[in-house]
């Protein structure tokens, strides 16, 4: 009877947590064609609803009923399986990760590197797409992005452990209730390298400009979805922007100290203190978004070849810079 | 109801491991042993170990399968060769199933319960897994630690110097 009251109440908060993901993911999407808009003068969606608000939900009815279609000389089961792999490692992702105090699905103890392996999982879909859809664009599109994958996943892991070596813990809500002793309340001052280093290879594991090589539209096409269309494509779409929302989630946790507010701001304006912490924790995430979208705006593409250079030659050089300095500070003070 | 779980975990990974060996096609072999893995890093959740069950994920599934798919790419292998190979000789199984027996002998008859020594379930339980594997790691084994990671450097050692030749 226990067991079953557990299961039903992670099913239903799972459900609500879902559900609200979805809807930010959806008006993420909205926000994204405006701010680009609005950087290159346009004004972006302005037809459905007053100012295009409507836009995106009549974006998700036309995904679902275009026509389904499955290429004749694809690999059919890996076709179909792999944008379901890349939609289950970008949800997955957020069950370990703290809204507010005590709002999380799974308070696990290896919370951080859950994320990480999970994101790894996430390449599958994109290398099984690319080989299954039997066409060079997708493949090539497959390949750079296993490649750019694996590489910033070192890049993006050691940038972590710096934070890791201050919080001394894997969990994510230890780690923000760590950052709450400093008085400036994050670990972004002290870690800055750390930060720098986890978002860049944040912007290259989502395939986001200026890394989007995977999908680089001026020489792939559209990359590994090449293929796919309707709620297929959907799906790959809705993976995309679930990952950019669960690095910024990561970002704001290790980095900007989740859902709390910097203690010497809540000493300066003590009204601050009835803010609540998702409030907090939203503001983070979604500076963050708006830099994915920011970067998108203004930065031209990297080649593929300076894209591996900046990874190994510069991120985790630095990434295991900053791990030593970490170290030796931690032990003599 | 935590061994109806286990039960299927057990089947369920055999079955898979069947179904990678029998795959014709080498890239849906490699996506049924990601499966595979990802069940193998369930089996240490039923040993309290999350912190393996993780790093199973991220070292085995996330990085050597990856490797595993490249190498498929690279090669070309759209299906495995048909040709007569060194299991379809009666010797060739026979010495198969003899020394598989003789794995499972010598596993089955060194099975213990639990492990004997410091780190009971009581003290990893309190001091936490991951805390409990790293202080035993470095305190106890730092010799075979060190080992491990030179034996990691001397291959990116030898990749690079084979990088600066091709230049």
């Amino acid at each position: 009877m226990d067991t079953l009251y557990i299961i039903a109440i992670t099913i239903i908060k799972t459900a609500v947590y879902f559900g609200i993901l979805m809807l930010h993911v959806a008006y993420a999407t909205y926000a994204e064609r405006k701010i680009i808009g609005h950087i290159q003068l346009r004004l972006g969606p302005m037809v459905v609803g007053p100012h295009g608000i409507l836009q995106p939900i009549a974006d998700v009815v036309k995904l679902l009923f275009k026509e389904d279609i499955v290429p004749a000389k694809v690999d059919k089961t890996i076709f179909k399986i792999a944008p379901i792999i890349s939609l289950t490692a970008a949800l997955s992702t957020f069950a370990v990760i703290p809204v507010n105090k005590n709002w999380v699905i799974a308070d696990i103890n290896v919370g951080l590197l859950y994320v990480i392996g999970i994101a790894g999982i996430g390449t599958y879909g994109i290398i099984f797409s690319g080989w299954a859809s039997n066409s060079k664009y997708a493949f090539l599109g497959g390949l750079r992005s296993a490649a750019q994958m694996v590489s910033y996943e070192v890049a993006l892991g050691l940038s972590l452990v710096g934070v890791i070596l201050m919080a001394e813990s894997f969990n994510l809500t230890e780690i923000v209730n760590k950052q709450t002793e400093y008085w400036y309340g994050m670990f972004l001052f002290p870690q800055i390298i750390a930060y720098f280093v986890f978002v860049v290879a944040m912007l290259a594991e989502t395939n986001r400009l200026p890394f989007d090589l995977p999908e680089a539209e001026t020489e792939l096409v559209a990359g590994y979805f090449v293929e796919y269309s309707g709620i297929r494509f959907s799906l790959f779409y809705l993976a995309e922007y679930l990952a950019m929302f669960s690095m910024s989630a990561l970002a704001t946790i290790c980095f900007w100290g989740g859902w709390t507010a910097p203690p010497i701001l809540i000493k300066a304006f003590p009204i601050l203190e009835f803010v609540p912490g998702f409030v907090w924790f939203l503001i983070k995430v979604y500076f963050h978004i708006f830099l994915f979208f920011w970067l998108r705006g203004t930065l031209p593409r990297y080649r593929y070849d300076q894209l591996m250079a900046i990874g190994w030659k510069v991120l985790i050089p630095l990434a295991l810079v900053n791990i030593v300095v970490t170290s030796i500070v931690k032990y003599y003070y | 109801m935590i061994y109806l779980i286990f039960a299927y975990f057990c089947a369920s990974m055999i079955g898979i491991t069947l179904m990678a060996l029998t795959r014709k096609n080498p890239v849906h072999s490699v996506l049924w042993l990601l499966l595979l893995f990802l069940h193998i890093a369930v089996l240490y959740l039923f040993l309290n170990a999350e912190f393996l069950a993780v790093v199973q994920v991220i070292v085995y599934a996330g990085a050597i399968l990856v490797m595993f798919l490249f190498t498929v790419f690279l090669l070309g292998a759209k299906e495995l060769p048909k040709g007569k190979r060194y299991t379809d000789l009666p010797e060739g199984k026979a010495l198969i199933g003899l020394s598989l027996t003789g794995v499972f002998i010598g596993a089955f008859s060194s099975i213990t319960t639990a492990w004997k020594g410091k780190y009971t379930i009581e003290y990893i339980e309190k001091i936490g897994n991951t805390k409990a594997l790293g202080v035993m790691l470095f305190n106890e084994y730092p010799l075979a630690v060190f080992l491990l990671g030179i034996i990691l450097l001397i291959p990116m050692i030898a990749v690079a110097v084979i990088a600066w030749r091709a230049k």
